[in-house]
């Protein structure tokens, strides 16, 4: 029985090998050139998969991206794609596939109940369950039956790329419109990148091999074309590929697979899996083609049930019989193609339903020649056939086409193609915002006016569907193009190709919703988006719940909303919301179309950049040093930072609890390389520092260090962090580790945009400089030790800084402090630093001096109720809210953000302000972003929320637990009692002043 | 994704700039001196015309130097692009309904 669907001859297929692949579980052969679909199809396998919502059995539909139904996880993990449509994966040897969203199997699905229950399934169900009564009554066994393909459950381990082209022409489409545009411009010697998403050139010319362009058959022209087009240097040809993103200024996007359509173990190891290509055209042609629209009548998604142009694909592209007993149903004369292929493949052709009232047209004509039977008027009121189609019931119609008389003849078939006229693949131009109108003669929507300039639409994607026009409309958009992009004409070019008028296919009876002998969604259902199982049933309960937009329809019954996007349904809910409101289509309007066209890896996304490429990592000069000594570590921005240093048996707790411990009674050290470095240089640099920050730094002396603190114009707090003069017009500005690049844009942007007569110039010098901190009682004595600097507090006060050499290393050293501890903060280049740092070290060692983390700062830092920008603030806080008055110069007439000060919302008393809490208990401590609350939890909610902690630890100095936190008026709260309800618990706490250790500030003296 | 012509650099793709908001709100000279009103106007309120906007851009991994660009809000178009501190070029204004 291998493959007994396969005609004896014909097809894009090469019958000399022969490929074994895998279908849910079984085996089975077929051909180089293959699909999927078409490879099942030639072993008689019709039915692929189970459907979204009510696990109905389902076939495959179409040939190509527009597949609702045959969706099939491919491969095994951890190299298993879900989702992917059989009508468009290529055969390759062991291919293995399973059908997806079935239990405990394709043939036999308990889930399928799901049906008998569907009239408790309506659309808009979760919605209504959110009102009423519960949706978690229902969440679980919804999530259990509905759903599609898995994703893999280990990580993939395939590589992928990323690109980037520029062209003077990109051409989305290899078939007849997309090849002579590309040989066109391509022969004017334009840069051209054509790109076609199946394995070959020819798009429907693959079906109709029979065509004549120029005289020659189409095959032997497509042929001539890819050759042409291979041999011009400036013509890339990528086939595999697909256009699926337009977006703004010809910027678009293209997946390529470039070794999927190889058996896993035949894949050249040198190439990836698949490349995204960021293509950047001067001009694009989009001859993206078209989409049959199938009618919506009832039961109409059995297997064996395609889109006529499907079936005529499979004969001729492939070979293959899709059914052994036909029955072919159309509105219009494209129909009656399929038909006359059926015919001459030899299968036993039932007849033609024709929804018009009379056969028109050339191909209906031929038909009736050829002796096919044809019933004009008539409609497939039904069908029957479980796994597969068995019988569809025709019935003549009324003049309106709304009604249907009699109970309806059965007929015998397995195979019933279908055609209700042709969509124009219009995705990708309106992603580009190009808009539609609704061509009442070709009954579809076509591209009216384009958003971006240097765009152009043609052949089927235009609507032009008459071959010989489309390949004039190309050519000359091709020409045009590449006149655009600065490529003239010779005046000795060829013509357009020439080709008859095939494809026309009026007239055209626009039926959207065909009847039944029973009303709508009795008796059976006209499915209108089969991937989500949406039928026009469910239009017409939106419409009678008083949905009338297109958009609002769509979100509450999920029509187009699953992974082909309604390529086959968009129109049809569109034509049936029309039809039903009495609507022009038009006036019903379309949806947005949005990328991606069809699905993109993530991994195709995301290309190489994983793992340790996924964004750049910074290290210290000292990282190795902490790795060695079993640090963990923080990540702040891009910085790796020491977090604490565990010695064996501590926890993070311990670990940090004695670095803090330490520093106080002795001696710490602090990698704090990362802290940004900004040097601030030129005439002007006082008086710009005078405007940046909110308290005055034209007066600082040479050789002195002071705290800044800047704001936005809103008045929020931005950065802190101290800046020491070296020279007269000479700054050196640190910030926060996260905000260095922030405030270094902020610094430029009112330089370059507002004060650009201002003599200053900015340097980032974060990188050049290691910087150490020793902290504690003993760092003055360790300074001493290992530098030729003069430590005494005349010469060497606190916030100065002095240059000389520490270890032999010329040093920059600042005394500052945010321990509350005598600190230097000792800056050497970087490449010394791991020499400085080790000597201070091993000199260090008699004093225990201690290496802490950043928890450490932070807890030795909250000790003393210093802020940390970004944890104390939010962006929504100001300096008088963190009782920071002290460092709004009063004197300035003007600074970034002073203004904003005095806005009457800044001065209310009930603002959150920064204050210190303990817990009642004193050893429990609060977790960080705890909400205040007034009441001890007996009040009913809501309960007013008074503030939230910021920052929280165990203060081994102190003895307890300390908190910072903003709470409403909370300067005016000293002492009060305000509650922290948890998750578990009530933690009652006090309002103090945010300083918990040496208020008096005497330990940074020594 | 614009191709915005950095007036320094020539041609780039939208990725490498940062985008600094409508053009031409001058600082006050003297914010002291202005209503709450009026200094709410310049700090938070901006035009969202659809249509022409004058707008700064900053090419942030390239010459990271600022610059205006006036573009159509509803096409995207990017009209002209002309550096920090000259006056701007007169556009018509483009009207949608």
């Amino acid at each position: 029985m291998a493959q007994s669907f396969r005609l004896p001859e014909g097809g894009v297929i090469d019958r000399s090998k022969s490929l074994r692949f895998s279908f849910d579980g079984r085996s089975y052969e077929g051909h180089p050139g293959d699909t999927l679909a078409s490879a099942l199809l030639a072993n008689g396998v019709h039915l692929v998969g189970r459907s979204f919502k009510y696990h109905r059995p389902r076939g495959i539909f179409s040939a190509g991206a527009e597949e609702p139904n045959a969706l099939v996880q491919l491969g095994e993990d951890p190299r298993t794609d879900p989702n992917q449509r059989a009508t468009q994966v290529e055969l390759f040897d062991g291919l293995t596939a399973m059908p997806q969203h079935c239990w405990p199997s394709l043939e036999f699905d308990l889930n399928e109940t799901a049906s008998l229950a569907s009239r408790f399934l309506p659309s808009g169900f979760y919605y209504k369950t959110f009102m009423w009564p519960n949706w978690k009554l229902f969440e679980g066994p919804i999530r259990h039956a509905a759903g599609l393909g898995r994703a893999p459950r280990l990580p993939d381990p395939d590589r992928y790329d990323k690109t980037y082209a520029h062209c003077d022409l990109l051409v989305v489409g290899g078939g007849p419109a997309g090849l002579a545009a590309a040989l066109a411009a391509g022969r004017r010697g334009a840069r051209v990148l054509l790109v076609e998403q199946d394995s070959t050139l020819g798009g429907h010319l693959l079906s109709s091999p029979d065509s004549e362009i120029d005289g020659q058959p189409a095959a032997e022209w497509v042929e001539a074309a890819r050759a042409e087009l291979e041999s011009l240097p400036e013509v890339r040809v990528l086939t595999r590929s697909t256009c699926f993103a337009y977006y703004d200024h010809n910027f678009l996007g293209v997946l390529e697979k470039v070794t999927d359509h190889y058996a896993p173990y035949s894949r050249p190891q040198h190439l990836p899996r698949q490349r995204m290509w960021k293509v950047r055209a001067a001009q694009v042609v989009l001859a993206s083609g078209a989409i049959e629209r199938p009618p919506v009548f009832r039961d109409n998604d059995r297997p064996g049930i395609m889109l006529a142009s499907a079936a005529s694909a499979y004969l001729r592209r492939w070979g293959v019989k899709p059914g052994g007993r036909a029955l072919v149903l159309t509105n219009n004369d494209s129909g009656y193609r399929a038909a006359l292929d059926l015919k001459n493949a030899g299968v036993d052709l039932a007849a033609v339903i024709d929804l018009r009232l009379a056969a028109e047209g050339p191909l209906s004509a031929q038909a009736r020649d050829e002796g096919i039977p044809i019933r004009s008027g008539h409609a497939v009121t039904g069908t029957q056939g479980h796994l597969r189609l068995r019988k569809a019931f025709v019935a003549p119609m009324d003049g309106e086409g709304r009604r249907v008389f009699g109970g309806g003849e059965p007929i015998e078939c397995d195979l019933l193609a279908v055609s209700g006229g042709w969509n124009p693949t219009v995705h990708l131009f309106c992603q580009s915002k190009g808009s539609l109108e609704w061509d009442e003669q070709l009954a579809c929507f076509r591209p009216a006016r384009s958003m971006q300039r240097n765009q152009a639409v043609v052949g089927g994607a235009n609507g032009t569907f008459a071959l010989g026009e489309a390949l004039r409309e190309a050519h000359a958009a091709g020409l045009q193009a590449a006149e655009a992009a600065g490529f003239a004409g010779s005046g000795s070019e060829r013509q357009a190709p020439r080709a008859g008028g095939e494809g026309d296919f009026l007239p055209l009876r626009e039926i959207y919703l065909v009847p039944s002998i029973q009303p709508v969604g009795q008796g059976g259902k006209h499915f209108v988006d089969q991937q989500h199982d949406v039928a026009a049933s469910d239009l017409l309960l939106a419409l009678r719940e008083g949905y009338r937009s297109i958009e609002h329809v769509k979100r509450y019954t999920t029509t187009g909303m699953a992974t082909d996007q309604g390529k086959t349904s968009n129109v049809n809910a569109i034509g049936i919301v029309a039809e039903h409101l009495g609507k022009p289509v038009p006036e019903v309007g379309v949806t947005t179309f949005r990328p991606p066209y069809t699905a993109v890896t993530f991994g195709a996304f995301a290309g190489r950049d994983v793992d340790g490429l996924l964004d750049p990592e910074r290290t210290t000069p000292m990282h190795g040093w902490h790795q060695a000594q079993g640090a963990a570590f923080e990540d702040v921005g891009q910085w790796k930072r020491a977090w604490y240093y565990p010695r064996p048996g501590e926890d993070m707790h311990t670990a940090v609890a004695r670095e803090v411990k330490a520093t106080r009674d002795s001696l710490g050290i602090l990698d704090a390389t990362t802290l940004g470095k900004i040097e601030v240089r030129g005439p002007d640099a006082a008086r710009f520092l005078d405007l940046v920050y909110t308290n005055m730094f034209s007066t600082l002396k040479v050789g002195r260090c002071r705290y800044g603190l800047m704001l936005k114009e809103d008045g929020m707090v931005f950065d802190d962090g101290v800046t020491s003069r070296l020279a007269e017009d000479r700054f050196l500005m640190t910030t926060t580790t996260g905000g260095a690049a922030n405030v270094l844009d902020w610094l430029e942007e009112w330089l370059q945009t507002e004060w650009p007569e201002m003599k200053v110039y900015l340097t980032s010098v974060t990188e050049q400089w290691a910087t150490m901190t020793i902290s504690g009682p003993k760092a003055k004595a360790l300074l001493g030790e290992v530098s030729d600097l003069k430590l005494d507090s005349e010469t060497f006060p606190h916030m100065s800084f002095a240059e000389g050499r520490v270890a032999g290393v010329k040093a920059r050293v600042f005394r500052i402090s945010f321990t509350g501890e005598m600190s230097f903060e000792i800056n050497v280049p970087a490449r010394y630093g791991l020499a400085v740092w080790e000597t201070l070290i091993r000199a260090g060692a008699k004093y225990a001096i201690t290496p802490y983390g950043t928890e450490a700062m932070h807890v030795l830092r909250a000790e003393k109720g210093f802020i940390i920008v970004g944890q104390e603030t939010d962006g929504s806080v100001t300096p008088l809210d963190l009782g920071m008055n002290w460092i709004v110069s009063k004197k300035k007439p003007d600074f970034l953000g002073r203004r904003s000060l005095f806005r009457p919302d800044m001065q209310k008393p009930d603002r959150k302000q920064l204050v210190g809490i303990e817990t009642e208990d004193g050893r429990e401590v609060l977790p960080e972003g705890a909400q205040l609350v007034e009441s001890n939890g007996a009040a009913r909610p809501p309960v007013p929320m008074v503030g939230h902690v910021t920052s929280s630890y165990w203060s081994p100095n102190c003895g307890k637990a300390i908190a910072l936190a903003l709470v409403k008026g909370g300067q005016a709260r000293m002492g009060q009692r305000l509650y922290a309800p948890l998750a578990d618990r009530t933690v009652a706490c006090t309002i103090t002043e945010p300083v918990f250790f040496d208020k008096a500030g005497e330990r940074l003296h020594g | 994704m614009l191709l915005i012509d950095c007036p320094h650099c020539g041609p780039r793709s939208e990725t490498e700039f940062s985008y600094g908001g409508e053009a031409h709100i001058a600082r006050p000279l003297d914010p002291a001196a202005l209503s709450d009103a009026e200094w709410a106007d310049y700090v938070f309120l901006r035009d969202n015309p659809k249509g022409l906007i004058r707008e700064r851009w900053m090419h942030a991994h390239g010459c990271r130097r600022w610059f205006n660009v006036a573009r159509d809000t509803v096409t995207y178009e990017i009209l002209t692009v002309y550096p920090m501190g000259a006056e701007p070029p007169d556009l018509p204004e483009r009207r949608y309904p």
